[in-house]
């Protein structure tokens, strides 16, 4: 399966950098960097999709500012040590503006290669929160939220909407679960809230009475809960069995519907971030038909993303009129674009603005956008 | 003071359910010296078929006592079939084989009756009916004790205690302890030691369906991995209090729910398995055979 994936992308690869010595400079190099082949392939092969068709759609306009854009395809397989290969390559073939990488460690590689060429890199998917809180990469951008935003989304709602002070964090000592819940501790500790409990509990458990009674006894006013949902209901259901009215956050883990199902009516009330909903987005409508006409099945994974990063990259180079880093950021920060994942700008350190978790709250029997 | 008769009563809670698991393993063990890794996944049937039933009677409408009654019977029976078939399929085939041999087809079976239940149902958690309504004259202490509870440690106390009463004074009782002293012997005297081991697993199994059925009530939530957590934590509770002795299980489930439940509620829940652990290497480097078990000499 790899080989055949590997010989296409290869002869891709050698055909266009035919193509490109042909047309010389008159064209804008875009580069994309991802996993396209090996067990990644899924995450990385949707967003050079969705470049592609919106590439093909401004080359058919004409370009900008009549050069048209031309794409530089490098498959990193989402591993570091391959990443710096492919960054490497896509400089010295003279990418103006990078669209990638899939992965987080990958992209963390390949990143100071970038930033030493001064290339604009715009990731669809590189979630660690570092790449851009750590300001060692000016030039990176994404349009994805990072990984600590869904736990910001979880403690300003908590403290703003809800009014509430005292928060019992609690998580499912996973990956996912710990890690939302150390974020979540972090950001409350950062506004002066010193948590009233922070505790793991442990998954699968028969009962979870003994740490119901605990949040119970730390007077919490709420309940963060870092996790999935099958420990979630059980936890809901005994404090609700406990008669305490303690409100209950959570994370995208627990907005499914399962959860709602499982827990009944003790999930009323219950509040969990999700994705914001795009599934009426015109803009996402279209970005999806287009796939579906162009390839014949559903979009995969980051497609959205990807689309939308490909869209701002395009609007950046149209309002900057130039390749130049500061002129493209600039644009970018200054400029809002209608993507598939809502109307988003660039805030300085290259988080995307408007992109992101919204709360939801189960009222009758499903998740309603909560506020 | 509030408090700590609060954690005392979630491990009390606790502790019966692995009370109850535990007295199948501890039965099984103590008849035939094999430690029966696949009752959990039989507590797990027993609370799949239980959710069926449930499910469908409380369609037809009917009043709540009787579906407890009749998912619990038909829990009970469903699931002893599984054990009794269980142990024909895998262990009896095995009874002269090197000791590791059983225990091994024992793994194996766990991890078949796994995968058989996800792929048959369903891999999705599914929601479990609340059989045990809320008492009206328990609401003032709901927040100490629920009607769940109560239920689920009345049903381990008397299991416990008809348990002990059929190995003491009935027939069948007495043909059990007779193929747990010597097998061999006992059927010289004309005892039929294979229906008496097939009794072992279908009162085993059908003990373990019924706390699948008031476990699942209690949590809301089934799925076909619930067997093996649930086995892991029966299993060191029947090692704690001794295997091989039925008030040693209950003991051991006891102890090891209430050690979970104040380390929780005094230190953190997330070192609650390392005490629970800590527990067990302690009590078993003092008493190797466990709190209630007799040490008894390896018959080579």
């Amino acid at each position: 399966m790899k080989a055949p994936i590997m010989k296409t992308l290869l002869a891709a690869t050698v055909s266009m950098t035919l193509a490109m010595s042909a047309q010389a400079a008159d064209t804008i190099k875009l580069g994309v960097a991802g996993a396209h082949s090996g067990d990644l392939a899924s995450y990385g092969l949707p967003t050079v999709n969705a470049v592609k068709l919106v590439t093909d759609e401004v080359n058919a306009k004409g370009g900008i500012d009549g050069k048209q854009i031309e794409l530089l395809i490098e498959d990193d397989v989402c591993k570091p040590e391959v990443a710096t290969n492919t960054a490497t390559k896509l400089v010295s073939e003279g990418a103006d503006v990078v669209i990638g990488h899939i992965c987080s460690g990958a992209t963390k590689a390949a990143l100071p290669i970038y930033t030493s060429a001064d290339i604009l890199v715009v990731s669809p998917s590189a979630t660690s929160p570092e790449l851009t809180q750590s300001g060692d990469y000016p030039n990176f951008a994404r349009t994805i939220a990072a990984d600590d935003v869904q736990a910001k989304t979880i403690v300003d709602f908590a403290l703003d909407e809800l009014g509430v002070s005292k928060i019992a964090i609690i998580h499912d000592k996973g990956d996912y679960g710990k890690g939302l819940a150390e974020f979540a501790q972090a950001y409350l500790q950062s506004k002066g809230i010193e948590e009233v409990l922070f505790e793991g509990v442990t998954p699968g458990a028969v009962d979870y009475s003994a740490i119901v009674r605990k949040i119970d006894r730390s007077d919490a006013e709420a309940v963060i809960y870092g996790g999935y949902h099958p420990e979630a209901s059980k936890i809901v259901k005994q404090m609700r069995k406990k008669r305490m009215d303690t409100a209950f956050l959570s994370d995208d883990g627990v907005k499914d519907d399962t959860f709602i199902k499982v827990a009944g009516k003790d999930a009323e009330g219950v509040y969990a971030t999700g994705p914001r909903d795009n599934t009426t987005n015109p803009v996402t409508i279209a970005a999806r038909e287009a796939h579906k006409a162009a390839y014949g099945d559903d979009p995969g994974a980051f497609y959205d993303n990807a689309y939308a990063a490909a869209l701002a990259v395009v609007a950046a180079l149209e309002n900057a009129g130039s390749t130049d880093l500061d002129a493209l950021k600039k644009a970018m920060q200054e400029n809002t674009v209608d993507t598939p994942v809502g109307t988003i700008s660039f805030a300085e350190n290259g988080d995307a603005v408007g992109v992101g978790f919204t709360m939801y709250q189960v009222k009758d029997g499903a998740y309603v956008q909560a506020k | 003071m509030d408090y700590f008769v609060e954690l005392f009563f979630s491990g009390l809670t606790r502790g019966s359910i692995y009370a109850l698991i535990a007295l199948g393993y501890t039965m099984v063990y103590g008849i035939i010296g094999l430690i029966n890794f696949a009752h959990g996944e039989i507590y797990m049937i027993g609370a799949f078929t239980s959710f069926v039933v449930a499910s469908v009677l409380s369609i037809m409408g009917l009043p709540l006592l009787a579906i407890i009654v009749l998912a619990g019977l038909a829990a009970a029976i469903w699931a002893s079939a599984y054990g009794y078939t269980i142990e024909k399929i895998a262990y009896k085939p095995l009874r002269n084989a090197p000791r590791l041999s059983p225990l091994i087809s024992a793994i194996g079976m766990s991890i078949f009756l796994q995968n058989y239940v996800l792929l048959a149902q369903t891999s999705n958690f599914l929601p479990f009916p609340e059989l045990i309504p809320d008492f009206e004259f328990l609401e003032p202490i709901a927040h100490i004790i629920g009607t769940t509870d109560i239920v689920i440690l009345l049903t381990t106390a008397v299991s416990m205690i008809a348990l002990l009463i059929l190995i003491k004074f009935t027939r069948m009782g007495k043909a059990m302890r007779a193929t747990a002293q010597d097998k061999t012997m006992a059927r010289l005297v004309g005892i039929n030691v294979d229906r008496v081991i097939s009794n072992t697993f279908i009162v085993g199994s059908a003990l373990a369906a019924i706390g699948g059925m008031l476990i699942a009530s209690h949590v809301g939530q089934i799925n076909f991995y619930i067997g093996f957590i649930a086995g892991i934590k029966a299993f060191t509770a029947a090692v704690l209090g001794g295997i091989g002795s039925i008030p040693g299980a209950v003991l051991g489930g006891f102890i090891l729910g209430l050690t979970e439940s104040f380390a929780t509620g005094y230190v953190s829940s997330d070192y609650e398995d390392v005490f629970a652990f800590s527990l067990l290497v302690l009590i078993l480097l003092f008493k190797p055979a466990g709190l209630l078990g007799k040490s008894s000499i390896e018959k080579v």
